[in-house]
Parts: C-alpha cells; structure tokens; sequence
C-alpha cells in the first residue's frame, strides 16, 4: 500500500518533470536556455523513474541496471548539453538579451564574423 | 586506498557468510565493513584517516548534488510554466582552481545540473570555465558561488 503510494509520486514526479523539459523546448527564449530545461528537468525524470523502477521490481538485475542508466545520464547529459550549447555560441547563434562577458569571444577563440553575427541576429 | 580494498573484501565476506550475495547483500556488508573499519581506526597507521575523511567527502558531494540538482528542476519548471520569462541570462567567465582534466569534468558536468547555470565552454588551457547563467545580474556572486560550492565540494572530495 505504502510501496503503491511512494511509486506512484515517483512515476507522477518524473512524469512531470519531463513534462516541463518539453516543454521549456518549446517556451524558453533562446538555445541556451532550452539547454538548461532538458539537461536538469530532464536528468531529474529520468532519475525518478528509474528510482520507481528499482523499487517496483526490486530483483538485483533491475536495480543494477536502474542504477546504471541513471550513472550513464548523469555523465552524458551534461556533455551533450556543453556540446551543443558550445556549438551554438561559436556558431554566432543570437541570444535573447543575453550580458556576454567581454573576453569570451577571444578566449575561447570564437571568429570574429560569427561573433558579428550573433549580435546583429534577430531578437525577440 | 588498500583500506577500500580491505572494506569491499568485508563486503564480499558479509554477502558470502549471510548467504545473500545480492546486490543489497553486498551494499549492506559494504555499509557494516565500513563502520567496522571505523571501530577500529585507531588500529590502522595516521588512524587511517584520509579514507574515513573522503568517503565521508564523497557522501556529502553526492547529497549536496542532489539537493541542487532537485532545487534547480524546481526553478526551471517554475520558470517553463509560468507566463513571464523572469531570466536574466548572461555569460561569465569563472576561473578554475580545479587541477586535472578529470576534475574539470566533474566540476563542469555538477555545474551544469545544478541551478541557473550551465558549462558552455573550457579555455584551452583549462584555466577559465564559461557558463552559461539564467540570473546574471551579479557575475561575481556565480563566480563566488561556483567556487566555495561546488568546485570545493570536489577538489576535498579528489584532493
């Protein structure tokens, strides 16, 4: 009963937070932010339901497993996340009203036409 | 390290003796061994105390974690549902005190789960760390906060 009760928060909990990484796919203003949404929202989901998984099934082959994917999620998810949104800013994609700490660009050697671009881009 | 050794070896001897060589036999002999070998501290030379001080690092990295972790989702849902968008994003530099391409890695990937900010990009030289922030209104707060948070948490945890 108490076992039903605590799987079924945790399954609604990650149901949820899923919800919201989808969402904020398509709500948020730019890349960056987005990025935000799907790598904690996300992570944190995945994690639950992992977590209602080892607990519903209970046999050592599930929980090893559980315990494994949520380990994996945890390397690779914000690796992905750094990918993309490094991808982005050196891509010159425009951010929404976004302050830029002035020696990014040379540090990190970012071109200078695709730095232009970034600030003369569209904004919403 | 050999004392971890010593404590998977308890581990494995408790799962054997106990018949229960499951997953959580072993996670419960893990737990046992460990509060034995902390009886007996005094047995080992120094104490043995730079094994008990970083499991016990170790731990309070991994809660913390999640702790942020949960906190940041919390933001980002708020932020995702409500109408107005409340961020106020910008692009710091903070510098790295980390040392070794395995504490950056640790250090950027916690950053990215925990709130507001997100590892864009590592220098070269891995001296400045970029991210990404969702409430930039003072830069030197998330460069404090980066550094007795997080990238503190870690370096005690690896020394």
């Amino acid at each position: 009963m108490i076992l039903e009760i605590v799987l079924s928060v945790l399954v609604l909990l990650g149901g949820f937070f899923a919800f919201v990484a989808g969402l904020g796919i398509l709500r948020l203003p730019d890349v960056l932010i987005r990025m935000h949404a799907t790598t904690k929202a996300g992570t944190l989901a995945s994690g639950l339901i992992m977590a209602a998984v080892a607990l519903g099934l209970g046999d050592s082959a599930t929980v090893a497993r559980a315990v494994a994917i949520v380990l994996f999620l945890l390397l690779t998810a914000p690796v992905a996340a750094h990918m993309i949104g490094r991808a982005a800013f050196r891509a010159g994609v425009p951010l929404w009203e976004t302050d830029i700490d002035r020696t990014a660009d040379e540090k990190l050697g970012v071109l200078p036409e695709l730095a232009r671009r970034r600030s003369e881009g569209p904004r919403r | 390290m050999s004392l971890f050794l010593l404590n998977i070896i308890l581990a494995i001897a408790w799962a054997a003796l106990t018949g229960t060589f499951t997953l959580a036999g072993l996670g419960v002999g893990l737990v046992v061994g460990f509060f034995a070998l902390w009886v007996a501290s005094p047995l080992f030379e120094e104490n043995g105390g730079r094994y008990f001080t970083r499991v016990w690092r170790w731990i309070k990295l991994v809660v913390l974690f999640h702790y942020e972790l949960i906190v940041s989702s919390l933001s980002v849902a708020w932020d995702v549902l409500t109408p107005r968008h409340r961020a106020r994003p910008g692009i710091v530099a903070v510098p790295l005190k980390a040392k070794g391409e395995a504490e950056v890695l640790l250090v950027t990937n916690l950053i990215s789960l925990t709130p507001g900010t997100l590892s864009l990009d590592v220098t070269e030289d891995c001296n400045t760390l970029f991210v990404h922030a969702m409430f930039a209104d003072d830069p030197q707060k998330i460069r404090d906060d980066i550094e007795n948070g997080m990238e503190r948490w870690v370096r005690e945890a690896m020394e």
